[in-house]
């Protein structure tokens, strides 16, 4: 079960005292044509990177904003995990990215997939930069695609 | 940590005019952050999609996610069972 008790009581403390950010009002794209006629992008926060990218920042003070951009005919097989928490058991998605970035999923599913898709690190305790910066970059990226649907995975 | 950013993350989409759905595996946090859509998985942290090397749980789990997609009530929330 997906559960704080799963946690240190370090952590469950830290949880417990965060200012969890709220988004208000909740903003609300209807979907614009069936899904089967809908580009789809996926976006991830398991830290997933390409060999040749630069590993996400695991000391960086309040956590690395930043993305990883993941074209479309990447082969989910060769993608490495660098993500900072020590909250889960990494194995997982070590072992399967797709747990996680399910794009051979979505191939298997006959879906329209966009043609970039994108990797975040979770464990972002200071979001300001990523609320004002990098997010509405990474949504414009998208949006230049001509993404119609996006389908957010966290790990 | 990961909840929270995917919901930032979503509700930035959504103002492009992107549909939206957020796997979620904390309840109690998107509720408080209130992504625009998501499914609530039972699933441990590390194991959003249930299990790794297990196409037919991943896609039922997908399959699950996508459906919330054509909600306009949001916040729009469901929860994934294991049958």
């Amino acid at each position: 079960m997906g559960d704080v008790s799963e946690f240190s009581f370090a952590t469950r403390m830290f949880l417990k005292a965060y200012p969890w950010r709220r988004i208000d009002p909740v903003p609300c794209a209807p979907m614009r044509k069936p899904l089967a006629e809908s580009r789809i992008a996926l976006v991830t926060t398991a830290g997933f990177h390409l060999p040749d990218q630069t590993p996400f920042d695991c000391e960086k003070r309040g956590g690395d904003t930043s993305y990883r951009v993941i074209p479309n005919d990447v082969d989910v097989s060769t993608l490495l995990e660098a993500h900072r928490s020590e909250t889960f058991d990494h194995a997982g998605v070590q072992a399967d990215p797709n747990l996680a970035f399910p794009l051979d999923r979505l191939r298997e599913m006959g879906l329209q997939l966009a043609p970039r898709h994108l990797s975040f690190m979770g464990s972002i305790t200071a979001p300001g930069r990523l609320i004002a910066e990098t997010a509405p970059e990474a949504a414009q990226l998208l949006a230049d695609d001509g993404v119609d649907v996006a389908l957010l995975v966290p790990v | 940590m990961c909840n929270q950013a995917v919901s930032l993350i979503a509700a930035e989409l959504e103002r492009r005019g992107i549909t939206t759905v957020c796997v979620i595996l904390l309840r109690e946090i998107a509720e408080k952050v209130r992504p625009p859509r998501a499914l609530f998985v039972p699933f441990r942290h590390g194991f959003p999609l249930g299990a790794p090397n297990d196409p037919a749980l991943q896609r039922r789990v997908i399959e699950a996610a996508l459906e919330l997609l054509a909600r306009e009530d949001v916040p729009a929330y469901g929860s994934f069972t294991i049958a």
